[in-house]
C-alpha cells in the first residue's frame, strides 16, 4: 500500500491531484461524467468582481504538443458563482474546492477575496496574478515582486482561508516574485500559468487568435514547470503546487520531486475529460513501480545532491 | 457524451477534397440529429470536431473537408484503424420546433448533419425540401442520397454548373416552407437570415478547445446570454442569435 495523501496549507488532500482553473469549469459537468470527489480538490473557474464574456473569437490555437488559448476570463461573476455555481457543485462534491480568483485592481481581488472567504466549500483562495490574457490586470500584478506582495496583502487582510498565489512565467525572475509573495504573506504558491504564445495562420498571414496572442499550455511546457518549480521550492518554506504539461501520474511523481507539495492537471483535461480521474487512479502502481511509500518521501528529493 | 474507441470501416473520398467516413462503436449518447464527434488523432493535440451525418444503433457515419493537416492525416487513415473518439457532443437540431413544411439548407460542409435531421423529419411525417449549395458541379455530393430519403432536393452552384445559379438563396426565396435548419459558412446565414421568411434554427461552428463545454474557448453571445457552441450549441435558435 502506499500513501497519497498530502498537506496543502494545513487541509489534508486525499491525494494531490487538483484539476487546474479555467479546465474544470465549476465542476459539476465533469461529475455528470465521473464521481468528482476522487479529486484531491479542484481550482474553479476564475472568477472576477463583475462578469466577463472575455475575448472575442477565435481564442483556441493548436500547437505542437499544446494549444494556445485567449479566452479572457469568461465568468459569471462572483455573486453569481456564490448564489449559483457553488450550490451546484455542492450536490457533486463534499470536500473543500480551491477558488481562483482573478481581477484589475487591488480592490477588485480583496473584494472577490472577501465575498468567497465566507463560503464554507471554499478551501483555499488561488489569486491569480499571471493571467496573459487580459489587459491592465492579471499578468501586470504577477510581474514584479512589489505589485505581487501588494495583491497578497490586500488578499489576506481579507481572509481568513490559505491564500495560493498564482505565478506567471513570463518574467525574468519567477523566485524573487515568490519570495516577495511569501514575504507579503502568502500561504502557498502555484506556478506555472501559462506561456504568452502566438500561432500565425499561414493562408491569411494573420494570427490565429483574434486576440493575437495567448496562453500556451500543455505536454510541451512541462520542462519550463518543472524547472521554474525546482528554483521555487528552493527558495520558499511554504508550500509549492506545480503545473505546467501535466497529462499522467508520471508528470505528478516528476513535480513532487522537483518540490511541489501537489500538482495541477490544466490543458490535459480538455483533451481527455477523464484525464485527472485516470491520473488519481494510476498514481499507486506508479508509486509503486518506482519504489515510493509516501508522497512527503520524495518531495523536493531532486535538490539533493 | 461518450468517451470510446471506435474502428474505421471505411473511409473514402466523395469529390477532390470531401471525405466520408463510417466508424463501428457505441452510438447510444447521440440524441439529435446535428450533435458532433471529436477525434483524437495521433500527433496532433487538440480533438477534431465533425459532425455527424447519419448514425444507426451500431455505426456513425461523418463527412469531413480536407482543410489542414489533421484532416489531411484523417483522410489517410484505413480501414480497422481506431479511433479514440468522444460522441455525442451538443445540442444538436430540435425538430419538434418544426412545421409540417420544413426546409433544410447546407452550404458546403454544412451538407452532412442535414443528412440525419432530413431522415429524422420526414420519419414524423414532415414535407421537407433539401437545398444544396456547392461552388461548382464537380464539389457536388450527397445529392441522391437525399433524393433517396424522399425529399425535394434543390443544388444551386455558384458558377451554374449544375442546378440554380447563384446562392442557396437563389432557390429558398421561391419555395413554400414554415421553418427552417441550416448549416454552412458565415456569409450563407447572413444572405439567409436576410431573406429567411420563418423561424428556424443555425447549427454554427467554431474553433473549439475541448468540444464539451470545459475551456470556454467557443463562447458567443446571445439575445439569452453567452453560450458555448461546444455544448450549449452548435445549434442556435434564430430568435436568439445576435448578428
Amino acid at each position: 500500500m502506499v500513501n497519497t495523501k498530502v498537506n496543502l496549507c494545513g487541509i489534508e488532500l486525499d491525494n494531490p491531484v487538483i484539476p487546474a482553473s479555467g479546465t474544470f469549469g465549476f465542476g459539476y459537468e465533469f461529475a455528470e461524467l465521473y464521481d468528482i470527489n476522487c479529486l484531491g480538490t479542484f481550482s474553479f473557474k476564475g472568477t472576477t468582481k463583475d462578469a466577463r464574456f472575455g475575448n472575442p473569437t477565435p481564442r483556441i490555437a493548436e500547437c505542437d504538443s499544446g494549444m494556445i488559448n485567449a479566452v479572457g476570463l469568461q465568468n459569471p461573476g462572483v455573486e453569481t458563482v456564490i448564489s449559483h455555481e457553488l450550490p451546484e457543485l455542492k450536490k457533486c462534491f463534499s470536500k473543500p474546492v480551491m477558488a481562483n480568483v482573478s481581477g484589475f485592481s487591488i480592490e477588485d481581488y480583496a473584494y472577490t477575496c472577501e465575498k468567497l472567504d465566507k463560503e464554507e466549500q471554499v478551501g483555499w483562495l488561488e489569486v491569480n496574478i499571471s493571467c496573459p490574457n487580459v489587459h491592465g490586470g492579471g499578468m501586470s500584478f504577477g510581474t514584479s515582486p512589489e505589485a505581487a506582495a501588494e495583491v497578497t496583502k490586500a488578499v489576506k487582510a481579507v481572509t481568513t482561508k490559505p491564500v495560493i498565489i498564482k505565478l506567471s512565467p513570463n518574467v525574468t525572475d519567477i523566485v524573487s516574485i515568490a519570495k516577495a509573495c511569501e514575504e507579503a504573506g502568502a500561504d502557498g504558491v502555484s506556478l506555472i500559468n501559462t506561456l504568452l504564445g502566438m500561432r500565425i495562420d499561414l493562408k491569411t498571414g494573420k494570427p490565429v487568435i483574434a486576440n493575437k496572442m495567448g496562453g500556451f499550455s500543455g505536454a510541451a511546457i512541462k520542462p519550463v514547470g518543472i524547472r521554474m518549480v525546482y528554483q521555487v521550492s528552493n527558495a520558499v518554506k511554504i508550500p509549492v503546487i506545480g503545473m505546467g504539461g501535466v497529462s499522467n501520474a508520471e508528470d505528478v511523481i516528476e513535480y513532487i520531486m522537483a518540490g511541489a507539495t501537489a500538482v495541477e492537471v490544466g490543458a490535459a483535461n480538455l483533451v481527455n475529460p477523464y484525464a485527472s480521474k485516470e491520473i488519481v487512479e494510476n498514481l499507486p502502481a506508479v508509486m509503486a513501480k518506482y519504489g515510493v511509500k509516501n508522497l512527503i518521501d520524495i518531495k523536493g528529493c531532486a535538490h539533493n545532491g | 457524451m461518450n468517451r470510446g474507441i471506435y474502428e474505421i470501416i471505411e473511409n473514402k473520398p466523395l469529390t477532390k477534397d470531401i471525405y466520408e467516413m463510417k466508424l463501428a462503436g457505441e452510438t447510444s449518447h447521440i440524441t439529435a440529429p446535428g450533435q458532433f464527434i471529436n477525434i483524437l488523432l495521433e500527433g496532433f493535440y487538440l480533438r477534431r470536431p465533425i459532425s455527424i451525418c447519419d448514425y444507426d444503433d451500431k455505426t456513425i457515419t461523418i463527412i469531413y473537408k480536407v482543410v489542414g493537416h489533421g484532416t489531411e492525416a484523417m483522410a489517410r487513415l484505413s480501414k480497422g484503424e481506431k479511433l479514440d473518439i468522444l460522441c455525442g457532443l451538443g445540442n444538436g437540431f430540435d425538430t419538434s420546433k418544426s412545421g409540417k413544411k420544413a426546409v433544410l439548407i447546407g452550404g458546403g460542409v454544412g451538407v452532412p448533419p442535414m443528412y440525419n435531421l432530413c431522415k429524422k423529419l420526414l420519419a414524423e411525417g414532415k414535407e421537407v425540401s433539401v437545398i444544396l449549395g456547392f461552388n461548382t458541379a464537380s464539389e457536388i455530393f450527397y445529392k441522391e442520397e437525399f433524393e433517396a430519403l424522399g425529399a425535394k432536393v434543390y443544388v444551386s452552384t455558384v458558377d451554374g454548373s449544375e442546378g440554380v445559379k447563384g446562392f442557396v438563396t437563389d432557390v429558398l426565396k421561391d419555395l413554400e416552407y414554415d421553418y427552417f435548419f441550416t448549416c454552412g459558412p458565415m456569409p450563407m446565414f447572413r444572405a439567409i437570415e436576410k431573406i429567411a421568411a420563418t423561424s428556424g434554427q443555425y447549427s454554427f461552428e467554431e474553433r473549439m478547445g475541448c468540444g464539451f463545454g470545459a475551456c470556454m474557448g467557443c463562447s458567443c453571445k446571445t439575445k439569452y446570454g453567452y453560450k458555448r457552441i461546444c455544448r450549449d450549441g452548435p445549434v442556435l435558435e434564430r430568435e436568439e442569435i445576435i448578428w
